[in-house]
């Protein structure tokens, strides 16, 4: 008797609708909050009702990607191939090299997709090509990788027009949509930083030519603390909204413009009564501050290349550097004076 | 509105049209338009809008195509700097990058 087909087992079936664990899920998810445990198990899945002709779709196992890949693919039967990433999403999976050619060969072979289908197509999503070559993937398995949309959205239409792509279909954006989606997660990362730095100013706030006052502290210190919290926001939210309205093409320069202008109007409106040397100084620790937080939404922008970002790191990282101390040895001076 | 646009003259790609067999996997793998086929060779139309993801790279049976890879992510240059080595996007898990 021939055994050699006992290994054959069903794979999984998967729906395309959400139900509400995934909406919750990925809203979580947006907020930064335990992203790197939210995975599925990698390998061969049925979507619908998949036959020896239809679709293979390779995906992620960051759980959202799975997602946003079975809910674009609702009505169509197709078969999922989830290549092991470690819960994170294609295009940085694809940077890394673990959504890769030798993991989609692993998944090819240890899935044995060949006896599940009887075409050769691997629709492999564009932006997992900065991991996959196609011409290995041919070499090692005898399947060819087509290249697919950059968004799961256009899969179908992707399809239905016979494998081709209109330029916009493969362009990545970067709407106010996706800048709003990203943000608060640059928000919540550094937070803790933030913390730290209002609770470095609160106590530096009750030094005075005097010695130290603790009613000083609170009073100055609140106020030190909301300069900082607008600084915060104006890098980490305000800058990366605005994105395409600010001036320079650097984000260090983006965030600079807006940390100076925010606080210029917080100086103007606000009932701010410092001493001009301490006013001077926090304009420049806000706008160091705004600066080099968005100068940090580089990664998550599309359009940003690494040798891009180090040019603009040697040029703002010193002058965040020079603004902060200034500003900073300004704010404490103006307390002995 | 067009938001995509970095730097000018920055970025490491490099071309020699004499190997390019006009395949077109460049063009199909570029996410942001840098190819365009002339006659029957692929062309490099948008230099400054690559990003160095290396998806033609690799992609290129010929070798026609080089480009240093990297990620355009200022925490990942910093980190890379602190802990020594190339800069990745091995945040954790705990940035929007990675």
């Amino acid at each position: 008797m021939d055994y050699s087909n006992l290994s054959l087992i069903r794979p999984p079936e998967i729906d395309s609708r959400w139900v509400l664990k995934d909406h919750l899920g990925a809203l979580r998810v947006r907020f930064s909050m335990g992203r790197n445990r939210y995975r599925v198990k990698p390998g061969l899945y049925r979507l619908g009702r998949p036959g020896k002709d239809s679709e293979v779709i390779v995906t992620a196992n960051y759980k959202l990607s799975f997602d946003v890949v079975r809910r674009s693919l609702d009505g169509l039967d197709a078969w999922i191939l989830v290549l092991e990433t470690y819960g994170i999403n294609v295009w940085c999976a694809a940077g890394k090299g673990t959504f890769g050619t030798d993991e989609l060969i692993r998944q090819v072979k240890g899935s044995q997709l060949s006896l599940y289908v009887s075409h050769n197509r691997l629709i492999v999503p564009q932006l997992g090509a900065p991991g996959v070559s196609a011409h290995k993937v041919k070499e090692a398995t005898a399947f060819s990788v087509k290249f697919g949309p950059v968004r799961s959205n256009d899969i179908r239409e992707y399809l239905a027009a016979g494998y081709k792509k209109s330029e916009e279909v493969r362009s990545v954006q970067f709407t106010l949509k996706d800048r709003l989606l990203l943000a608060p997660v640059e928000v919540a990362n550094s937070l803790k930083y933030l913390l730290v730095l209002v609770l470095f100013f609160i106590a530096l706030s009750g030094l005075n030519s005097a010695g130290y006052s603790f009613e000083l502290m609170w009073r100055e210190g609140l106020k030190a603390a909301l300069y900082l919290l607008v600084a915060y926001f104006s890098g980490a939210l305000l800058a990366p909204l605005l994105l395409p309205v600010l001036p320079f093409r650097y984000f260090g320069g983006k965030g600079l413009v807006a940390g100076l202008s925010i606080f210029a109007v917080l100086a103007f409106l606000g009932p701010i009564e410092i001493p001009i040397l301490a006013l001077l100084g926090w304009f420049l620790i806000s706008g160091a501050i705004s600066s080099f937080l968005t100068m940090n939404f580089t990664g998550a922008s599309t359009y940003t290349s690494l040798s891009g970002v180090r040019k603009e790191m040697r040029l703002f990282v010193p002058l965040q550097i020079a603004m902060a101390f200034i500003g900073l040895t300004s704010v404490v001076i103006s307390k002995f004076v | 509105m067009d938001t995509q646009k970095y730097l000018k003259n920055v970025v490491t790609l490099e071309y020699d049209p004499a190997l390019c067999i006009g395949c077109r996997l460049c063009i199909e793998v570029c996410p942001h338009n840098v190819f365009r086929m002339s006659g029957k060779k692929a062309e490099v139309v948008q230099r400054d809008r690559c990003i160095e993801c290396g998806a033609c790279e690799i992609n290129c049976v010929t070798g026609a195509l080089k480009v240093k890879q990297g990620v355009g992510c200022a925490a990942a240059v910093i980190s890379g700097f602190l802990k020594g080595g190339e800069p990745t996007c091995d945040c954790g898990g705990s940035s929007s990058c990675c």
